[in-house]
């Protein structure tokens, strides 16, 4: 159970983050977890090769993640926004497999040793039980994630153009918005929440596929929370963690990750549009 | 030059269309300026060729605003110019409340300490959006959500407001209390370019009227001329009959 929930909280974060970029862009960003795997290699890179200290590091990372997302928005997809949603998907795809091919390249495809003060083998009495500092940290954080994008959404200015600019874009212009910044932006946003992910997964393992199973499962709890909204998303990726684990241990270990994508199955034949989703109508 | 808005053979289409087929005319800065025709006459579409609206129009012509060029630049930077549009279909922000909605009217005001006493105005002005200032503007009715826009597009301040029917599926009462906000904004030197089906309210209020045919223009002048043009009078006649039979039917 407890595994289940550690395992739901990276899920947890790369739903996030590509619910963010759902909701404003309608994309679904399968490059998302790669985004995150390059600010991870940064980061390694900066705290192995130039011996950057931690305290130094971590915001350096975050401008990195919000760098690479704002570059890609720009570079890309405002190139390629004429497209159909499937053409967007294989653009996604396409970006995915060249971060990916990059971070091979560059670092090699064995895994590493991310040098951070917490190890994957640090634990905490927690009055009762033992849980790792690690799992600690992940869980705390999310939560911290969570209530920073709420209060962001609900209370900043520049939150509350972004909502405005989800949900009637041409409108957001009407009132002088630039929306493509905007969008960059939200971009830029979605990159750091998937850094956050991916510095959480890589005391674990760090190698290049790392992001690919948690953005996967991410993306089903984003699904199961019915793809625009962020504490569906949460939701939804606790879930899939949970249950997983739960069968890995009392079913069957090969067919542990299977269950993630099954269970997507079942929510959307029985709600196609997710459980948390308010009904939607399409603007044109 | 006290022209606010000028366009100069203004032709613009959709694909093979052309809804608009070389319109010139001026805005006098500080009018109304009523904009008349018939369904698909092409209104609706002036209005959005002048906001940057249409990728890739107008094909041919200029529009000028105060003496500079607008046309190719794009909608974000027009409103930033100070033109305020509020479309057919009001476009508010459905799950937005009413009052961020009117806070997103402001978006590029610079004085924005101001903004508080420019909401408190409206409110006053419009008692039932203060009962509802919480509510997402989705959930508001059509004529609501048409003082809604209005308003939103008050808050910028802007030098020249457009708008495309302001009175469609309002009631009586309605229409009047609109008419009667577009007068003050004018008195505040708004300039105002209004498109209407109700004919004879848009030449009450208007002091110069403009009238389209399939794309064309096909009268101008200051609007107690044009109540009197025979050419007009089949089609503005044609609006009072139907109006002055309205309540027997
Ligand atoms: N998006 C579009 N694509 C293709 N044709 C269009 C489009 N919008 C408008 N048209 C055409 O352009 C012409 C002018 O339309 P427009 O909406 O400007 O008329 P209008 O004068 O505003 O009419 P109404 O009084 O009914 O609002 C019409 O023939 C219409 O069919
Ligand atoms: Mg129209």
């Amino acid at each position: 159970m407890l595994n289940g929930v550690a395992a739901g909280s990276g899920y947890a974060l790369m739903g996030i983050a590509m619910v963010i970029i759902y909701k404003t862009s309608e994309v679904v960003n399968f490059a998302q977890g790669e985004m995150a795997l390059a600010s991870v290699f940064f980061t390694y890179l900066i705290l192995q090769n130039y011996g950057i200290p931690f305290v130094y590091a971590m915001p350096l990372a975050a401008l990195f993640a919000v760098f690479v997302g704002c570059v890609l928005e720009f570079a890309v997809l405002r190139r390629a926004r004429r497209q159909t949603t499937l053409g967007m998907i294989i653009v996604t795809i396409g970006l995915e497999m060249i971060l990916m091919g990059l971070v091979s390249w560059k670092f090699g495809a064995d895994h590493k040793v991310m040098p951070f003060p917490i190890t994957e083998f640090d634990s905490i009495w927690l009055g009762g039980f033992y849980v790792t500092t690690l799992e600690a940290v992940t869980f705390s954080v999310v939560w911290a994630v969570m209530l920073g994008l709420f209060v962001f959404y609900r209370y900043t200015r520049l939150g509350l153009i972004m909502k405005a600019t989800q949900q009637n874009r041409s409108a957001a212009k009407l009132m002088g918005v630039r929306t493509n910044r905007v969008l960059m932006f939200t971009w830029g946003l979605s990159s750091l929440v998937g850094c956050i992910a991916g510095l959480l997964l890589a005391p674990r393992s760090m190698e290049p596929f790392m992001m690919w199973d948690p953005m996967l499962k991410g993306f089903a709890g984003a699904v199961v929370g019915g793809m625009t909204s962020i504490p569906g998303a949460v939701f939804g990726a606790y879930f899939i963690g949970v249950v997983e684990n739960l069968f890995g241990r009392y079913a069957s270990m090969e067919f542990k990750s299977a269950v993630a994508f099954a269970l997507i199955v079942i929510v959307l034949c029985v709600k196609p549009s997710g459980i948390f989703s308010r009904h939607y109508v399409k603007k044109v | 030059m006290n022209a606010s808005l000028e366009l100069k053979d203004v032709q613009t289409g959709y694909g093979l269309i052309q809804a608009v087929r070389g319109a010139s005319f001026a805005v006098r800065r500080g009018s109304v300026t009523a904009l008349l025709g018939n369904n698909g006459a092409g209104k609706s579409t002036l209005l959005k060729t002048v906001m940057g609206l249409i990728p890739g129009q107008p094909q041919k012509g200029e529009i000028l605003l105060d003496g500079e060029r607008i046309n190719g630049m794009d909608t974000e930077s027009i409103v930033r110019l100070g033109v305020s549009y509020v479309p057919e279909n009001r476009a508010v922000f459905h799950q937005l409340s009413v009052q961020d909605n009117l806070i997103m009217g402001a978006h590029v005001r610079k004085d924005r300490r101001a903004l508080k006493t420019d909401l408190e105005r409206i409110y006053e002005f419009f008692p039932i959006l203060a009962d509802r200032v919480n509510q997402p503007a989705g959930t508001l009715s059509g004529g609501e959500q048409q003082m809604l826009a209005i308003s939103r597009a008050m808050m910028s301040r802007p030098r020249l407001l457009l708008l495309d029917e302001p009175s469609l599926g309002l009631s009586p009462f309605l229409v009047r209390k609109i008419f009667h906000i577009i007068r003050i904004i004018r008195n505040q030197g708004v300039t105002i370019l209004l498109v209407e089906q109700n004919v004879r309210k848009a030449l009450a209020i208007a002091d110069y009227a403009l009238v389209m045919e399939s794309g064309r223009l096909v009268s101008a002048g200051p609007s107690t001329d044009l109540k009197n043009d025979p050419r007009i009078k089949d089609f503005y006649l044609g609006l009072n009959i139907r109006e002055t039979q309205e309540p027997s039917c």
